[in-house]
């Protein structure tokens, strides 16, 4: 058992670093040290991770943990995210002046729950991991204290411990049908089921259904989307940007791993959560850009185009149930759209939160001739916003092609198209705010600043949103790699 | 051998943003003469690939001056560029408009910088479009010249600049969303994304009709051409946009839309294409009559110019979808000639523009005396565009009638020609009207003070007079190159 500690070393190192800010906090003056132990401590566990990186596929702690490349990747891919968000929230955190430490912590470790979600390969670890990441981000998003901030943090609470009971309540009935808790028993009990038995267990299918509603709500996926505007908008902009990104990836990564591991062997069976996804993805990205349309406040617009953004990868994650287990190209497909999808909307939230600090207002009227005023993050921005319509020369394009290709492939053309006419209704509020910063008249001319930390988040997003535009291969590379899950 | 050429075509211009974007403050000046070297160089090299390309019959259907390297391996996709007689003309157009389009906007002082950084990029997307030889690559910049198009009509155009840049923008991505489910249904069936490898090519059964196929590729290129009832965005975005940006829209950009038809939906499903053709056919035709007859009733000078492009287009579509030798070759040279003339009446309409700040043909009369030589030159395009001997339009109209009207591909084609044919009688109506209209009649008080051409004006237009003539004069000259690119291709088809 102890020579299996070293598996988990990121988020062990990670929480050390989590207490040592708690800790520091209560005792000295200076605050800027605190985001300095919290980005030094996100790299510490960057580096575990990426030592991890070479090992085989194996699992941990009787079967609660696997180690394989895919977690290990996403596992990367959020702790890169709280730094960069960490960096952003440089000038934002002054707005709670006392609670900065309180700040950071708790997003360590809201992080670290999410990295033990995207390994989590029984039910009860996955329950406990996601409870672990809900809470902290519960605080987080009522952590500015005001009426909206308040009313977002409630609201995401409530709707959280709903989505949490739905999701207890599908994985009981899974418990209850096949007697097991850890990924692969289920597998080898739905293997051995007599494919009647199984057409005739409701109990079993009832609980598929549910769990991948609770995880629906996680990734915003209609009709379990409706707490998202209005926590986004309330939220404190770097947790919105957060949420928008780790959570999202880690909810995708745990829901791909739980129907792959445990339900991915009866042809049939994987069709058919195939086809609920599928449908599912045309309401949920239907609906998150038409109603992103009419915003006009730029965190709500954002949240409706995240959830148009899920509708696309849950896409990749119906074609990934049309597919054979063993087609490791679809899954590298869902993930490499996750690390460009990260990349550039943390790009597009960091201008958000470097504007809004100068402006403090999120109207997209108020974005007026940003161009005039800061011209490089009005650039930052477009880039980022050229990227999310699907446009080269950017991540968002090749992401987009690499995703669709495959659903192409699994024979759901139909999909494909209604996906990518929803992408051409995405520009419309995507160019929306792009028109609005450079053909706009400026309403001042005070100059808009930002950070260094800032302006380093938002350089690292763009040109990585760029260069992985051009020259994708070596990402893909990566994420090909990444596709490897244990169990499968 | 291995000059990497095609890539220094089409990056020459991006060295020139990089430039732009990199001086600190640069002088107006500045920023002109780097774009003006920049698009200078690409057009030198592009003459150079020209003067080397091989004309032998062994080189006939060969893709020349190939650069090949593994660009996504993970799909299977290659950075790979190479032009055939079917593409270098546009190549040559492309490179040629770009200086023209430069110097046009030698005067602009909005944002000079953004704006040449706009204009140069568009300019090597559209080149990316004419040599890329895969799907991907092809899509990449096909999608890439969207959004410096978008910024030039929405910040230096006129009139309804933001309606204009959004109805393209919207166009534009619709027709490249199905194109793109149609490049990713190729690969599926096909396993590549090699345009060379997929000339000619059978396609057996497969998960998706052919029809549905071509039709998925068709609409995109058919919004871009365009096409008749797709035409609608083409009048907005012309008259809204700013000089450099119609010279190339109608010059260079249009033509991709002739050229993807070409090298992927004939090439690809010849069978399919010679199924619908009397369907495109009659679309065509009826763009030709419909674009001429509205063209007719317009008394804005910008907007007359963009219905004729719709008339012009008509030809082109007529002459790809007779599907026959002569009849490609003719929509191929109608592309480049229709491209040179478009390019050089926008110029000149700017021109007008500019001196008299009215594009209102109720408000012009009698310039001729005013600036006779800007009239000599708009009156040289009109007659090229109305197809007078001795120019480029006459002979590209010229080919194409000769060879739909022969062609026995598709039934009834001597009907589509002769109704075509009526065109060019319309056109030569609102061409001399226009022009009588402008230049001649009573000359107007207000008028008196403006200025001629400047000596920049001078040079860019005649050396597009120069080209007209030179094309009208010796067809050949391009006919010879572009039959290496058509042959092939009609043998496809069989006729």
């Amino acid at each position: 058992m102890m020579d299996q500690i070293r598996y988990i070393a990121p988020e062990i190192s990670l929480l050390c670093f989590a207490l040592i800010v708690i800790v520091l906090d209560l005792f000295i003056k200076p605050k800027k040290v605190l985001p300095v132990i919290a980005v030094a401590g996100s790299f510490v566990a960057l580096l575990a991770v990426l030592m991890l990186w070479g090992v085989p596929v194996t699992d941990v702690f009787n079967k609660m943990l696997a180690v394989d490349q895919f977690g290990l990747f996403f596992k990367a891919l959020i702790l890169v995210s709280l730094v960069l968000v960490i960096l952003a929230s440089n000038r934002y955190v002054l707005k709670f002046e006392k609670f900065q430490g309180e700040f950071y912590a708790l997003l360590m470790l809201s992080a670290i729950g999410l990295m033990l979600l995207v390994s989590a390969i029984n039910l009860i670890t996955i329950y406990v991991a996601l409870e672990l990441s809900s809470i902290s981000l519960y605080v987080l998003v009522s952590f500015l204290k005001d009426k909206q901030s308040s009313e977002a943090g409630l609201k995401y609470l409530i709707l959280g411990a709903v989505a949490s009971a739905i999701l207890l309540y599908g994985m009981a009935l899974i418990f209850g049908t096949t007697g097991n808790t850890c990924l692969t028993c289920i597998a080898d009990y739905v293997k051995g089921m007599p494919a009647a038995s199984l057409a005739g267990s409701p109990v079993l299918l009832i609980g598929l259904v549910l769990l991948i509603s609770g995880f629906g709500f996680k990734i915003a996926s209609v009709p379990f989307q409706m707490w998202v505007p209005d926590v986004y908008e309330g939220a404190p902009t770097p947790i919105t940007a957060y949420l928008s990104v780790a959570s999202k990836a880690a909810g995708f990564a745990v829901i791909a791993r739980i129907l792959l591991t445990a339900f991915g062997m009866p042809a049939w069976l994987h069709n058919d959560w195939a086809m609920i996804i599928a449908v599912l993805a045309v309401l949920t990205m239907t609906v998150g850009n038409i109603v992103a349309l009419v915003q006009t406040n730029i965190k709500r617009l954002f949240g409706y185009s995240s959830i148009a953004q899920a509708g696309y990868l849950m896409v990749g994650l119906a074609a990934m149930g049309m597919a054979a287990q063993a087609d490791s190209t679809i899954r590298s497909g869902l993930i490499f759209f996750l690390f460009s999808y990260t990349l550039t909307n943390l790009g597009a939230f960091i201008a958000i939160i470097a504007i809004s600090n100068k402006i403090n207002s999120d109207n997209i009227d108020d974005y007026s001739g940003m161009a005039k005023r800061s011209p490089l993050l009005a650039t930052g921005l477009t880039i980022c916003l050229v990227s999310l319509t699907g446009l080269p020369p950017t991540a968002g394009l090749i992401a987009k092609i690499y995703i669709f290709s495959g659903a192409v492939d699994q024979g759901l053309l139909w999909l494909v198209i209604i996906a990518v006419i929803n992408s051409c209704i995405s520009a419309f509020y995507y160019f929306k705010v792009v028109k609005v910063m450079w053909m706009g008249e400026p309403v001042n001319n005070d100059e808009v600043t930002s950070t260094w930390p800032e302006w380093l988040a938002l350089g690292f997003c763009c040109l990585a949103v760029v260069v992985i535009g051009i020259i994708p291969g070596a990402f893909m590379a990566i994420t090909q790699n990444a596709a490897k899950i244990f169990g499968i | 051998m291995n000059l990497n050429l095609l890539s220094w075509i089409i990056f020459l211009p991006v060295i020139g943003i990089v430039i732009i974007a990199l001086l600190p403050k640069p002088g107006q000046k500045t920023v002109k003469w780097i774009a003006l070297s920049a698009t200078l160089a690409s057009f030198l090299v592009s003459i150079a690939v020209f003067l080397m390309f091989n004309r032998s019959e062994a080189a006939i259907g060969q893709m020349q001056f190939e650069e090949k390297l593994l660009w996504i391996p993970a799909i299977n996709s290659y950075y790979h560029l190479g032009v055939d007689g079917l593409s270098l003309p546009l190549v040559i157009l492309m490179t040629f408009l770009g200086v023209i389009s430069v110097l046009v906007s030698w005067k602009v002082e909005l944002r000079p910088k953004q704006f040449f950084i706009w204009v140069l990029m568009l300019e090597s997307s559209i080149l990316g479009v004419f040599c890329s030889l895969d799907l991907i690559l092809f899509f990449l910049f096909w999608e890439l010249e969207l959004i410096p198009m978008f910024f030039l009509i929405s910040i230096w155009g006129s009139g309804r600049k933001e309606y204009a840049a959004y109805k393209y923008l919207i166009y534009t991505l619709v027709g490249s969303a199905f194109m793109l489910a149609g490049i990713l249904s190729v690969y599926f069936i096909t396993h590549t994304f090699d345009i060379t490898a997929l000339r000619g090519i059978q396609i057996g059964t497969s998960f998706i009709p052919l029809t549905v196929l071509f039709f998925l590729l068709m609409v995109g290129f058919a919004i871009k051409l365009p096409v008749f009832p797709l035409h609608t965005w083409l009048p907005d975005a012309h008259t809204n946009a700013p000089t450099a940006a119609s010279v190339i829209l109608a010059g260079a950009l249009l033509k991709m839309g002739g050229y993807g038809m070409i090298r992927l939906c004939v090439s690809m499903l010849p069978q399919v294409a010679l199924q619908y053709a009397p369907v495109m056919c009659t679309l065509a035709v009826i763009g030709v009559i419909y674009g001429a007859a509205v063209t007719l009733r317009q008394t804005d000078l910008k907007r007359l110019i963009a219905y004729s492009s719709v008339s012009h287009m008509g030809y082109v579509l007529l002459g790809i979808f007779a599907l026959n030798q002569v009849s490609l070759t003719g929509a191929s040279l109608q592309m480049f000639s229709h491209g040179v003339i478009t390019g050089l009446l926008f110029a000149m309409v700017g021109l007008v523009y500019d001196k008299t700040h009215t594009r209102d043909l109720n408000n012009l009369s009698g310039l001729a005396r005013q600036m006779p030589i800007i009239v000599v030159v708009f009156s040289i395009a009109g007659l090229a565009s109305l197809g007078l001997p001795g120019t480029a339009g006459f002979v590209a109209e010229f080919i194409t009638f000769a060879g739909s009207f022969t062609s026995v591909a598709v039934a009834g084609m001597k009907i589509f020609t002769l109704i075509a044919v009526i065109g060019i009688v319309v056109t030569s109506g609102y061409i001399l009207w226009m022009l009588q209209r402008v230049f001649y009649g009573y000359p107007l008080d207000k008028y008196n003070g403006v200025k001629d051409a400047d000596a920049v004006e001078m040079i860019s237009t005649f050396a597009v007079v120069a080209v007209i003539m030179l094309v009208g004069i010796y067809p050949a000259i391009l006919t010879n190159v572009i039959y290496m690119g058509i042959e092939p291709i009609a043998k496809l088809i069989g006729m």
